[in-house]
């Protein structure tokens, strides 16, 4: 039943996601790849429209995922799971382990976790940069596309240019559009 | 202020918050920070920072964390269920709205062909947060082994397209870091005074 399924999936992602923001994606990404519920295209579409609406990418994704599969209640009930987890354990530290994470067991635990995300975060681009840079030419075999390492390369310079210039990251919408533009002018005219 | 009215006022300013958290996290930090601490003096600029603490520390979103937390130190459990709700629902309405549209707006060219470039910039965002998230890790042989097994584990696993979920990638962290922790504490124990 895709209710239950949405509740479930998106309740075991709000479980386990750490780190906050990009900090779930992997997890994020295999689960809605292996359902078939997006592609890795729509998947990264997908992402920078999140990114340029308010809302965490969590809720985000439970609640575009939730409406693709389940409509109304299929949306309302993967973004109740997936806040469901946070909500309760704060709940619980808020009234009843104020100390929870004073313990060293416990800091010993998040001291193990914290790099094993950012491990995942790494690896998850890394393969996204496969699929975006081999792009899938006409005959179905993979091609390395050159305009998109080209992007790639501009987008870092203007990261990079923002940054000493104006002495602050600049904000993903910005860069964003920035892309957009780039795309229309790489792929659209060339 | 009344409890009725107290509620109201909470739910309009998560409300508040959730419209304008673009870009998750840390970004809505110093928004939270503002409503919360300088404008409406529901907690100290100490306990805020607690609070983040506590945030990065459990699952979850930031701003779904902050505003449980808030919610319940302000008006107990039905404080946070309104707080929660409340900074919940802006996005859910706009990503509920976007699900219809979002296929026929793609549908245009110009459009499809910007979101060509889009993906290449997604993929270069979470390349650059992963790298910023570098900085956290603290310069020790455990956590540096457990990131680079992670990263190594995880790029071979989706190579050879082998099923392992990344929850066990987290869960074994967790262990390993919770292993050591337990191993050095009897070898001190034994031990007398070891370092």
């Amino acid at each position: 039943m895709i209710y239950l399924e949405l509740f479930l999936v998106f309740l075991k992602i709000g479980a386990v996601s750490f780190g906050g923001g990009y900090g779930m994606i992997a997890l994020v990404r295999e689960e809605v790849l292996a359902r078939g519920w997006m592609d890795e295209e729509r998947f990264l579409n997908f992402i920078a429209v999140s990114e340029s609406t308010p809302g965490p990418l969590a809720v985000n994704m439970a609640t575009f995922v939730g409406a693709e599969q389940g409509g109304f209640w299929g949306s309302a009930l993967a973004t109740l799971g997936v806040v469901l987890p946070s909500f309760l354990l704060i709940l619980l530290i808020a009234c009843l382990l104020k100390n929870l994470l004073r313990y060293h067991a416990v800091q010993a635990f998040l001291g193990g976790v914290r790099p094993a995300v950012v491990g995942l975060v790494l690896a998850t681009a890394v393969g996204m940069m496969g699929d975006v840079f081999l792009s899938a030419a006409d005959g179905g075999a993979h091609a390395f596309d050159f305009r998109a390492a080209i992007l790639f390369a501009l987008l870092l310079l203007a990261a990079l240019g923002y940054r000493k210039v104006f002495g602050k990251k600049i904000s993903p919408i910005l860069l964003i559009l920035f892309s957009a533009g780039l795309g229309i002018l790489f792929y659209g005219v060339g | 202020m009344s409890r009725g009215r107290q509620l109201i006022s909470l739910f309009l300013t998560m409300m508040k918050i959730g419209l304008f958290s673009f870009g998750g996290g840390y970004a809505m930090l110093a928004l939270v920070e503002t409503e919360l601490v300088s404008k409406k003096r529901w907690i100290g600029k100490e306990e805020f920072l607690d609070m983040v603490a506590i945030s990065e520390s459990t699952p979850g979103p930031l701003a779904i964390n902050s505003a449980t937390y808030i919610g319940y130190r302000l008006a107990g459990v039905i404080g946070a269920l309104t707080a929660t709700a409340a900074v919940v629902l802006p996005s859910f309405t706009i990503l509920f709205a976007i699900s219809f549209f979002f296929d026929a707006f793609l549908s245009f060219s110009y459009v499809a062909y910007a979101f060509q470039g889009i993906r290449v910039c997604v993929v270069f965002l979470i390349l650059s947060a992963g790298f910023g998230m570098l900085k956290s890790v603290r310069r020790h042989p455990l956590e540096l082994t457990i990131l680079g097994a992670t990263f190594l584990g995880m790029l071979l696993t989706s190579l050879f397209a082998v099923d392992f979920s990344s929850i066990f990638y987290i869960l074994i962290g967790g262990a390993a870091g919770l292993f050591v922790f337990l191993l050095f504490r009897i070898k001190r124990g034994k031990g007398g005074t070891e370092t």
